[in-house]
């Protein structure tokens, strides 16, 4: 008898096609689960409005579930509450580390000028004297960046709240 | 059909639409990699807030169209965009000015529609308020680092302010239909934006050294579906696919 339990288990194997590290489960984009017999419902909430991984995502769920024998499954897209880097789970963040990303820091709103800018801790050597080159990365999510001390570029997933 | 909630929701769907459009054409043209990724990711970010609006505005037609209908398949007096967001990309500094004329009223704007009592549009605002501020911060620490720049960058960013400041004043256009909207408190009452508008424009101003234009001549009518000659191009280019291979899909 399959469970809720059991679906939100398998969905940590279905990666985010962008950051393949990451879970869709560790992402926070699964909202709720809901199931009646063999019937499932996902809800499902996109991390940037124009994120193109969103139909991959949803595709991969339910290949995901068909494996398992669910073919009755309806996929469901909500905007509210919007997603915010605050989902991303514990796991994630640690895992997103040891893939060479920077984890989110917790910032201030980012539409005020001249605050001095948010420290990120270089993900491979630790050193929090590093520099942002660019606001806007390789995708949507992420901004870049640059350690001064091992002078490794790296790839910041930014804060969004 | 609701038809102001329609004109509504168009309105702001057509303004993301153009300007993302506008953007993309940065694509592979803009004057330093990180710009150019920069420049297509916020094209991204707009174009994606413009497919949820046309969906729901689709849904709120209630004639069978859908999204990419809306999108590619209106002629050019359909489109209610404002004229600022048509305007040619020119050079960097006037792609710049007018980004964050419009990313300064958008932020206010989406702001205060999260408050809609319409909840797709307050869900949509509260998604796309987050990205807007990412947006607008970039396009004011450009203008001052532009306008406090050299002087050429200095000269260039003050003549497409110049240029452009005659459409900022139509960003705070409002017919019936905004009036029905905000009655019905779906809609965002603009007059109360401006001052505020106009005092974050003057913050940056002062930091990056430029002139408010004195001449107070306004342009206006792409509210109303009449457009500046710039958009019947930018259409002939993003219509192009769906007018040659009708119902094309990929």
């Amino acid at each position: 008898m399959v469970t809720v339990t059991d679906i939100w288990h398998w969905l940590e194997d279905v990666s985010d096609p962008e950051v393949p590290v990451l879970s869709v489960v560790d992402l926070g984009v699964v909202r709720s689960i809901k199931l009646e017999g063999n019937s499932a419902e996902i809800v499902i909430t996109p991390t940037y409005s124009g994120c193109p991984a969103m139909r991959v995502i949803e595709e991969d769920i339910r290949a995901k579930l068909a494996d398992h024998g669910i073919n009755d499954l309806t996929v469901t897209t909500t905007l509210s509450p919007a997603w915010t880097t605050d989902w991303l789970s514990e796991n994630g963040r640690r895992k997103l580390k040891e893939y060479g990303i920077a984890p989110p820091e917790n910032e201030v709103d980012k539409s005020v000028l001249f605050a001095t800018p948010t420290v990120v801790p270089c993900p491979l050597c630790n050193s929090r004297n590093t520099k942002m080159v660019s606001q806007f990365g390789s995708t949507a999510c992420k901004a870049y960046y640059q350690c001064n001390d091992c002078l490794e570029p790296f790839d910041y997933f930014k804060c969004l709240k | 059909m609701n038809d102001n909630l329609y004109t509504y929701t168009l309105r702001i769907a057509d303004d993301s639409l153009i300007l993302g459009q506008r953007l993309s054409e940065w694509c592979g043209h803009g004057p330093v990699l990180e710009e150019d990724i920069a420049l297509t990711n916020i094209a991204l970010d707009l174009i994606g807030q413009a497919t949820t609006l046309f969906e729901y505005a689709a849904s709120v037609q209630n004639e069978g169209k859908t999204a990419d209908d809306l999108a590619f398949l209106r002629y050019e007096h359909d489109y209610k965009n404002a004229l600022l967001v048509e305007q040619p990309n020119g050079d960097f500094g006037q792609t710049m000015v007018r980004q964050w004329l419009f990313d300064t009223f958008r932020v206010l704007f989406y702001d205060a529609l999260q408050h809609s009592s319409d909840t797709q549009l307050a869900a949509i605002a509260e998604k796309s308020l987050k990205e807007t501020k990412y947006h607008c911060k970039h396009s004011s620490e450009w203008i001052i680092r532009l306008g406090d720049g050299t002087d050429e960058s200095h000269t260039r960013t003050q003549a497409a302010l110049d240029q452009l400041w005659r459409y900022s004043e139509e960003l705070f256009f409002m017919d019936e239909t905004d009036q029905a909207m905000i009655e019905a408190k779906v809609g965002v009452d603009l007059a109360a934006l401006r001052p505020l508008w106009m005092e974050r424009i003057q913050e940056v101003v002062r930091e990056a050294t430029l002139t408010i234009p004195t001449n107070n001549w306004k342009q206006q009518g792409g509210r109303l579906g009449k457009h500046t000659e710039h958009l019947g191009f930018l259409l002939a280019d993003l219509q192009y696919m769906q007018r040659a291979y009708p119902g094309m899909e990929w």
